[in-house]
Parts: C-alpha cells; structure tokens; sequence
C-alpha cells in the first residue's frame, strides 16, 4: 500500500501534561497513578505522580485519579458520506468518536453512491484531509454497487490506500464469488471483511426470530441466517488461506464456526458490538425502533457466548458499527423503520457500566478489545509509550451520566442506550498528537 | 383504559365488564330506531391503511349506533399515496379533534405509536400481524353468548398462525378467560417461539375432536409472497375443518371471510354449530361497547398530562419510552 492509510484533517500538536491520571495500558504492562507529559503531539515523559510539572506553554490537565487509556480505535462506522449527509458526515461522524475517546475509525462503504472505486477513494479521503476530526480508514466494496455480480478494482484501491474490504449492509451471497475475492486478496492484500447473512432466511425479518418475535407478530430472521454463512465462509477462508475478519457476530453458533475456524490455524478475526453483548430481543418487546438492528439482538444465551467470546479471545476487538439514521427515518412503525443504532458516544460507558462494574470483564481487557482493531487492520496500535504519538483519552469511571442528556455530536440520535445512567464519561481525547475532544464541562485548569 | 391497543391492556375484570356492556347494547340493536345517544356531539375517526370492508363498517355501525359522527379515512386515493407519513397524516386528522381514531394498518406497533402522537384514544382495529383486540373481544363475546362460559374449555385455533393477528389476540383473550388454547397447523405457519404465549401447539388435527371450540383461521394466500405450504389442495387434505374432523357439539369459529372449500368445508360453514354469522353481529356491539368505554363511560376525567395536545413539542423517543402517558396506555 502506497498511499497513507488513515487520514484526517490535522490538529496543532498538542503540548498537555497529564498530573495525576491513573494509565491503563494492558499492552504496555502499565497500571498505575502517574504523571504523563505530551510534547509536539507525541508521549515525551511518564513520571511518579506529582513528579512533573507544567512548563509555560503546557496545558496542565489535573487528572485528579481519571484514568488514562490508549485512544479507541473501531473498526466498524458508517460515516455516510458521501450521499447521506442528513444522516452523517466526516465531520459529525469523527466528532461522536473523539467524543467516545475513538482516536481511529474505519468507515464502511454503503454509501451513495458505493464506496467502490479508486477515484471515489480519492476524493473520500481528500474530503477527510478537510474534515475529519480523527484518522479515519475505509473499507470499500468487495463488490461493485455491493451487488455480489462483479469484484471492485481492488488491487487500483488497495494502492488508493483502501485497508481492506467489504460489501457491509449485504452479505456476499455467492460462495464463488467471494471465493475470487479471496484469490485476489493475494495480490492486493488488505483485510476482507464480511456481514454474513444468508438472505434467503433472513428475507422479510425485521427483529430476530424467537419467542418475541412470535408474540409480537414481526417476522423473525433466525440465528442460523448468520451462523451457516460464517461456517461456509471460514471453510472458504480456509481454502484460499484468506485473511477474514467477520463483522458483527451476535449469535452463539457464529462464535462458534470461527473458534472452529481459528483453532484450525486458518488466518480468521471477529468483532463485536456493545449492543449484542449487552441487549436482547427483549429490548424490542416495546417495538422502539431504536432497538433495530442488523444483525437483529438476540437471546440472552447468544449474549453470553458472545461476551464469553470476547474474553476468551475467539472475539478479538468491540466494533460499534454506527450507523444513524435520521429522526423522521426511525419515527416509523418497526417494520418499516431503518436497521442500526449509534454506538460511538456510548461505546466505552456502556460496557465500563454493565460488564467490567459487574465483574464480568476487566477494564483492562475492555480497553485491550476496544483497541486491538488496529493490528487486525495492520495498522499501529495505541499505547502509552513514550516516543509514540499522542493517541490517547481520559475517563471519569465515578461520575454517574445519563447518555445523551447533553444531546449528541453525531448528527442523529438514533441510540440504543440513550437514557441509560452509565460511568465512564470521556472527558479528554487526543487522536495522532491533536486534541481531538474536550468534555464541555471538563474546563482546562490555569497553565 | 384510555386506549385499546392490545388485548393485553386488558385483565380479564375488564374484558367481562366489556361483555356486559355489549350485552346491554345488544337489545338496542333489535330496536325500530337502531340508536342511543350516549355519544352525541362525538367524533369516531376510522383511518384505514389496508382493504377492510368488515371491520370499518362494523366500527361505523357501532359509532352510528351510539349517535357519534364518523368520518372514513382511506389510505388509498389520500395524502398517504403522496408519501405522507404515518406521523404526518395522524397530525393533520388530529387537527378535526377527533375523540377516537379507529386504526388498521399493515405495520406491528402501530396504533402504540400513534397514541403517543395525538391526543385521540386510538382503537386498534388490526396492526400487522401482531394484534386485532376487538376481534378476541367479539369472538370471547360469542362464545360466551354460546357457552355462558369458557372458564376450563379447550379451543383449538386452526390454521396460519404466522400471518394471523386474530390468532395472537385471541390465543391471549381466550387464556384471560380460562381457557386451553392448542394452535394447530403446517409447520411451517406455526411461528417458532409461540409456545412461550402459554399456548399449546400441534402439527396435525389428530387430537382435534378433544377440543370444545374449534377457532379455524382464514388462509391469507393472496398476501403470501412466498411458497408455505406445497399447494392448497394439500393444505385441504390435512388441515380443513370438514365434516369428518367436526365432531358434535363443537362450536366452530372463523374470523372471516371464508376460503370455502380450503380451511372449511361448505358443509360445516352452513352447519348449525357455526357461529360465523354471531360473530359479525358480535361485532357491532361489542364495538359499541369499547367506544362507549372508552369515550362515555365511567372513566377518570382525561387529565391534561394524559391528553397531550397534539401541537406541543414532541418528546423525543426516550422521554416517550418512560412517560407517564405510555404507562397509561399500557
């Protein structure tokens, strides 16, 4: 790949130093309170507690104990851009990120028109360099107007620095073509990512199948229309010794097919979304339409193999996949309501909240999940190093908030968590040296 | 009860107290001059999104009855076909005031949705395929005038389950009042999960002669777009209340209209133990008993939370989700 491979439109290096903050790097083997200087956008000095102490052209952030995590990186956005603008865009898009401590994303490419040529490209990531907040990546199409007929030039968009692969929102229906798509991978390289759903039993469904769907008269989509596409395509995946990453699981049965896959040795990724592992058909019981989602939330029994999933590593990374919809769009009867919910602004908090606060997972492994995006997308990974660049964010894990109570930087509102009472508030983020985000209410202390 | 949305809205107190109602209103029917004037001065709003020649006119009988004004709404031929939305055209008939909106659509949740939009009290008259609670009062209404009580008694519900709102409601209804419910039908229009209703479920008509009730469903084919069943014929062959499968002294039910000759044989739909034609006639009156409860009868006065008008700022969906409003509509 020539081309750089995240973009974004440059912030001023930033000069901080962090006093007190308790860092948290799992992969850096750091767990403990520190002071930590940031110098010309890069990690210059980490120091006991109270050791350092601000210079005339540093920012002083009083950490007061907030802990200090590597920046986020989410593998799974929709920006919107270009064509869906009432939804989204680069800038509103990246500005929910930064505000949920995100220091990278990889926007999905079922736009309008598709995301499926070099020049698109270009022009996509051009429009970055202007307005987004963090660095952004993309993944275009597998397959021209994601209509599983004909492969996208991808070897021309892999040089056009695309990272990767998908034809996301739509599964790959014929094996043989994503089969070519694997074969090319050779040349072209990058990460082939895949929404597995076999329509022909999803088709018509709007929630998932099971006893809430049969009482609430919607027509059910059953797990097995994810689960056998992620058996069929880890075989395939095999066969070509593919580099897969599998998006969105939300069923037991898919975590299943790729444990089977990677204990096979076969070169297989997974992620998942805050709302599969902490949401279930139930949340639909009252047809808020907030609670559509694709792939649909499912049983208590599917959430468990997931999150059992993500901390025994067969999950590697926590993907929000962000997709907004307008008001109007979701103010509809279920059925005809838009798939997906915003995840950005709520990632961290929401799973802070109701998996590590409960002990189900630790914070450390909530962070390594919510940053190991980075390496599957072969890009470097955030840490609290010094000499690397800045990408980093500070939370308040006391403060108790009620999501979207000061409204959102997304465009839409479309939240499954929103009115939740959560922890875990991102008051600060830095993505690539620049300061990315600033809780309102987190004032700067006198330099 | 400020709306009917669900039968689940309902306890069992309530679905008797309907009845009663019903029963008194049944003698207005029989009268010269077919009217009282309990809801004079009222306006019943029918807003139909889908084909309904039954439903809305047995909703219009019942609102004429009790001397309300009615105005018809069709989808088609209307602002709707233009792309208005759901939300828009409720705001716009919600302008004429009226005192009810009775709603048929094609969408689950519908009617939910609109009460939260006006401050009308909505009458759900079918939303998809999830609920039509008039029909389980009606057919509860029916049995009841049959057999004084259905307190213990077995009904078997026949047919495409999948596709039937009358079959959710009434699997429901029928339980409230103490009944067994068994739904019965091809494999593949028996939802996966219904069970968890409380309901019992077979795949063949084997037991049928134990039931005291046999509920047989409309075959909804001209609205399948798939392939459920290998062909009608087959369908007959397996699962048509005939004159072999009736046994005496089963009552036999069907919501209407009749596929002759597919779910029922022609002789069972002219025998003596139907009851299809006391259903439509139910229908008016147990109509005539929900709108006059919800519209006359001895309700709490509305109060100004519970009656939003429709011109104040809406609340946005998670305000909705809690509010005291919803509470109440539940």
């Amino acid at each position: 790949m020539s081309a750089q491979p995240l973009v974004h439109r440059p912030e001023p290096p930033a000069d901080l130093l962090f006093c007190d903050v308790h860092l948290l790097d799992p992969r850096a083997g750091l767990d403990e309170r520190a002071d930590l200087r940031v110098r010309a956008g890069q990690i210059a000095e980490l120091a006991p507690a109270g050791s350092l102490h601000a210079g005339p052209d540093e920012e002083l952030i009083e950490g007061e104990g907030h802990h200090l995590l590597p920046a986020f990186v989410d593998p799974h956005v929709h920006l919107r851009t270009p064509g869906q603008e009432h939804k989204e865009d680069l800038n509103t898009g990246t500005r929910a990120a930064a505000a949920g401590g995100y220091g990278a994303v990889i926007a999905m490419p079922n736009t309008d028109p598709v995301l499926d040529s070099a020049p698109l490209l270009r022009s996509l990531r051009d429009a970055a360099t202007r307005e987004a907040r963090i660095p952004v990546g993309f993944l275009p199409a597998i397959t021209r107007r994601l209509l599983g007929e004909q492969l996208t030039e991808m070897a021309e968009l892999a040089e056009e620095g695309a990272l990767g692969f998908t034809d996301d929102g739509r599964p790959v229906e014929s094996a043989g073509m994503l089969r070519k798509a694997l074969q090319y991978q050779r040349l072209c390289g990058g990460v082939i990512a895949l929404h597995e759903e076999d329509t022909t039993l999803s088709r018509g469904g709007s929630m998932h199948e099971g006893a809430v769907s049969a009482a609430l008269g919607l027509t059910g989509i059953p797990t097995v229309a994810e689960s056998t596409m992620v058996a069929r395509d880890t075989a395939l995946a095999g066969y070509e010794d593919g580099r897969v990453h599998f998006q969105h699981l939300s069923c037991a049965d898919s975590v299943r097919a790729v444990a089977d896959g990677k204990a096979r040795g076969f070169r297989l990724s997974a992620e998942v979304s805050p709302h599969h592992l902490l949401l279930t058909d139930d949340a639909v019981r009252s047809m808020d339409t907030r609670m559509k989602m694709h792939p649909p939330l499912a049983t208590e029994d599917d959430r468990l193999a997931l999150v059992d999933g993500l901390r025994e590593g067969t999950i590697d990374c926590i993907a929000t996949d962000h997709a907004p919809h307008a008001r109007d769009e979701k103010e509809v009867p279920f059925e005809q309501a838009p798939m997906g919910t915003t995840g950005l602004e709520t990632a961290f908090a929401a799973l802070y909240t109701e998996l590590v606060l409960p002990g189900t997972i630790s914070l450390a492994l909530l962070v390594e999940r919510m940053t190991a995006a980075a390496r599957l997308f072969q890009l470097p990974t955030p840490a609290i190093v010094a000499g690397e660049p800045a990408n980093l964010t500070l939370v308040d894990l006391n403060t108790e908030f009620i999501a979207g109570e000061r409204g959102w930087e997304s465009r839409s509102e479309n939240c499954c968590f929103s009115g939740r009472l959560l922890r875990g508030q991102v008051l600060l983020t830095l993505a690539a040296g620049g300061l990315a985000f600033r809780a309102r209410a987190y004032a700067p202390a006198a330099a | 009860m400020n709306h009917l949305l669900s039968i689940e809205d309902l306890d069992r107190a309530a679905i008797e107290r309907i009845i009663q109602q019903a029963e008194s209103f049944a003698e207005v029917s029989d009268r010269d001059i077919k009217k009282v004037p309990a809801l004079r001065g009222r306006m019943v709003l029918n807003l139909f999104y889908e084909a309904s020649t039954r439903t809305r006119s047995s909703f219009e009988l019942a609102a004429k009855r009790l001397s309300a004004d009615v105005v018809n709404f069709a989808a088609s031929g209307s602002s709707v076909e233009k792309g208005e939305s759901l939300k828009d055209t409720v705001l716009t008939l919600s302008a004429h005031k009226p005192d009810a909106i009775v709603l048929r659509t094609p969408w689950a949740g519908a009617s939910e949705l609109v009460s939260r939009w006006c401050s009308a009290a909505i009458i759900n008259a079918g939303d998809g395929k999830h609920e039509h609670p008039t029909q389980a009062l009606l057919d509860v209404y029916t049995l009841h005038q049959r057999l004084r009580s259905i307190d213990g008694a077995s009904i078997w519900i026949v047919g495409d389950v999948a596709h039937s709102r009358v079959a959710r409601s009434n699997i429901i209804a029928f339980q409230k009042m103490g009944a067994r419910v068994t739904v019965a039908g091809p494999p593949t229009l028996i939802p996966r999960g219904i069970q968890a209703l409380g309901c019992d479920v077979r795949y063949t008509l084997d037991e049928l002669p134990s039931a005291d009730v046999v509920y047989a469903l409309r075959m909804q084919h001209e609205r399948m777009t798939e392939t459920w069943v290998p062909s009608l014929r087959e369908y007959a062959t397996v699962y048509q209340v005939n004159g072999q499968r009736l046994r005496a002294g089963q009552v036999l039910m069907h919501p209407g209209p009749v596929n002759r000759g597919v779910e029922l044989s022609g002789e069972v739909v002219d025998s003596p133990q139907a009851v299809i034609t006391a259903q439509v006639e139910a229908g008016v009156v147990v109509r005539m008993a929900v709108l006059y409860e919800l519209l006359a009868g001895a309700r709490e006065p509305r109060t100004v939370a519970e009656r939003r008008p429709a011109a104040e700022p809406l609340p946005d969906l998670a305000a909705a989700e809690d509010s005291p409003q919803r509470e109440l509509a539940r």
